[in-house]
């Protein structure tokens, strides 16, 4: 087989189903994608969960995971904030000429360890090849079962609910963007799927109100959406703040802000606070939650606000990220 | 161990004369902003953001020239994050990529190095823009540039100093009672260099860092020396009187001190920095970019960096301009006041 990509592996003949058997069959394997039908046929529930996601991190290869674990980790959360079960995902490959054959190797590999971590099949593909630097993109769409008759909701949050943040913050930002600029620092990102602590949670009877990963925009800007959605203030103490003391000084030195960094492997739940410590512990004892923390609670007045209590004593009011989170100059 | 209730009590309750304390430096703006220094002050003491944002008061015509050099001239930009998203005239350097502008975003200038050598047969413009702070290790580079003998890397600069303009503000008749001086610059041309000005004027000036901190002592500082021609010293852990020697060494070997126009304030004499003659083989054409064009003729950012109007006094705040869409210098960099008072709901 070549050591790279090229135009002829999209091509639909020889090349691209030798490149289906090497490396995508060999390693998603599993009956309904072994069928190499023209559309995967599975088994339904009553209620089900369906997402979609597109992946184009760069270096697609990165301290913590890459770009297959992440975009497994990242169709996952979004199936699970919403109480699904992840069961099924597809992918669409877009490979530009050049890409390196082993490090495609590398990434299906990564997807299929982690769907197998995160208990999904992956049941259907698609690959084009195009031209360009020997990078490559990945969609995927997601699908879960709702079992519960309960449905979580970004619009479920009430008055008196605790905040739970399920770890430290800006892990995933801090490491690509150190990729990028050539930092040399021990920062990992945090990509992983959140499959038993979700299900902790739920089958643990907590009253989970409101669920949502905290991915681009961070902290501040999930938070923001989820006050405007549910009409409610939501109040969080800085000094509650999980954040690694390394991301701390990265961010600060970039002159970023951990509450606007992204996470590909973290969680906020809003839960009544009667659970609040029966939510906490489950999530600590979880894969992935080890450092979580009770960061805040909802209140009704100032409706659609973020408030922050400073570790000086002041309020910040805090919005959704604008502009792109670009390094500062000094 | 101090303790920071004792001030942040006797500034929440102060009811003395009225106090604007301008903090000059944008990175103190940020800071205010992040540890909601202003929700703690008493009415009767407003704090009013400088033009010490590097980012905010580069002129248009600079961003102009440096999308010139990489469209007509095949130069690769090199620069800090936040010049990427400056609007010149016509576009920033983000929103010119599709036409073909080549950069790449570095953490530190000594980075430009590495791209070079390992890349000859590229031609590179570092954006050098900053202040104090930054100014030395342009030296640095330039040094470098020198002694390894790299030819395909130059400069395009607009490097400014902080006093003329801190000295600007106060001649213009700004309604300011005392500056928060800034603490990154301070740290290279120490805290003397603010003496002259606050004897003049009477203005204490307070360095500071850059925790809740530290802000809180220096405003309890400033506001207790009311009227007084007073420099104080309240990041002494990084800044002494004097500075730091051998960067300022660095500074005046390579660099010489020039007008220079800043955005929103127009030209102001001796407040930049220019590289000597004898290093102009390294200068991209830094020479006569003094126009600054204003997207919006309502923009009212001179005031807004003079001390004269608060963000939401302006009219564009928050409706024609927005981080999303700028229509002047102090909503463009994250360390802009406008911006800042954004982002925190200052607009309310």
């Amino acid at each position: 087989m070549d050591k790279v990509i090229t135009m002829a592996h999209g091509s639909g003949g020889k090349d691209t189903d030798l490149l289906i058997k090497d490396i995508f069959t060999r390693y998603f394997d599993n009956d309904t994608l072994n069928q190499m039908e023209d559309s995967a046929v599975v088994n339904g529930n009553s209620k089900i969960a369906m997402t979609t996601d597109s992946f184009v991190v760069t270096p697609t290869i990165f301290p913590g995971g890459d770009i297959g674990r992440l975009c497994i980790c990242g169709t996952v959360n979004d199936l699970l904030m919403r109480g699904a079960i992840p069961k099924y995902i597809t992918c669409g490959f877009i490979l530009q000429e050049g890409l390196e054959i082993d490090s495609l190797k590398y990434i299906v590999k990564s997807m299929a360890e982690t769907a197998k971590e995160a208990g999904v099949s992956i049941v259907a593909g698609d690959t084009k090849v195009v031209e360009g630097k020997g990078e490559l993109y990945i969609n995927t769409a997601g699908v879960g079962f709702i079992n519960d008759d309960r449905i979580i909701s970004s619009k479920g949050c009430q008055k008196g609910d605790s905040v739970i943040v399920s770890g430290n913050l800006g892990d995933h930002h801090s490491c690509i963007l150190s990729q990028r600029m050539s930092i040399t620092n021990d920062i990992k990102s945090d990509c992983a799927p959140l499959c038993d602590m979700v299900n902790n949670l739920l089958s643990g009877g907590i009253k989970v109100h409101a669920l949502r990963d905290v991915t681009r925009g961070g902290l501040a800007t999930v938070l923001k959406e989820l006050a405007i959605s549910s009409n409610v203030s939501v109040w969080i103490d800085e000094e509650n703040i999980p954040v690694l003391e390394s991301v701390k000084g990265f961010s600060g030195l970039l002159g970023l802000d951990p509450l606007y960094m992204g996470n590909e492997g973290k969680l906020v739940a809003v839960v009544d606070k009667s659970d609040e410590e029966k939510a906490l512990e489950i999530i600590k004892k979880s894969d992935y939650g080890r450092n979580a923390k009770i960061v805040g609670h909802i209140e009704e007045n100032e409706p659609g606000k973020v408030l922050l209590k400073t570790e000086i004593g002041g309020i910040r009011n805090l919005d959704v990220l604008m502009g792109e989170g670009l390094p500062r100059i000094c | 161990m101090i303790d920071i209730k004792k001030y942040v009590d006797y500034l929440r309750q102060y009811d003395g004369p009225c106090m604007n304390i301008c903090e000059v430096c944008g990175s103190h703006t940020a800071a205010i902003a992040k540890n909601g220094i202003k929700s703690i002050l008493s009415p009767k003491i407003s704090l009013i953001s400088g033009p010490g944002c590097p980012v905010c008061v580069t002129p248009s015509s600079y961003i102009d020239r440096l999308i010139d050099l990489s469209l007509k001239e095949g130069y690769t930009i090199v620069t800090f994050g936040d010049l990427m998203k400056v609007p010149g005239s016509k576009a920033s350097i983000s929103s010119s990529k599709w036409q073909g502008v080549k950069s790449v975003m570095v953490y530190s200038p000594l980075d430009v190095i590495s791209l070079a050598v390992n890349n000859p047969e590229e031609k590179y413009v570092f954006a050098a823009i900053g202040f104090e702070t930054t100014t030395p290790v342009y030296a640095l580079l330039l040094q470098q540039l020198i002694s390894q003998n790299i030819c395909n890397v130059k400069l395009l600069t607009a490097l400014k100093t902080m006093p003329p303009a801190i000295e600007k503000m106060c001649k213009s008749g700004s309604p300011i009672h005392g500056f928060i001086a800034p603490g990154h610059v301070s740290v290279i041309t120490g805290s003397n260099i603010y003496q002259p000005i606050s004897s003049k004027y009477n203005i204490p000036f307070g360095v500071a860092g850059f925790t809740g901190e530290d802000l809180i002592i220096a405003i309890y500082g400033i506001v207790k020396a009311r009227g007084m021609g007073k420099v104080m010293n309240f990041y002494p852990r990084v800044v002494t009187e004097k500075g730091n020697i051998k960067a300022q060494e660095m500074m005046a070997k390579y660099f010489e001190i020039c007008d220079a126009c800043w955005r929103g304030l127009g030209n102001i004499p001796v407040s930049g920095l220019k590289l000597k003659e004898q290093y102009s083989f390294y200068d991209a054409g830094s020479y006569g970019l003094d126009e600054d064009i204003k997207i919006n003729k309502m923009c009212s950012c001179d005031k807004v960096l003079t001390g004269f109007f608060k963000p939401k006094d302006c009219t564009l705040f928050g409706k024609a301009c927005t981080p999303e869409n700028p229509q002047g210098a102090c909503m463009v960099s994250e360390e802009g006041s406008c911006h800042t008072a954004y982002v925190n709901g200052e607009n309310i």
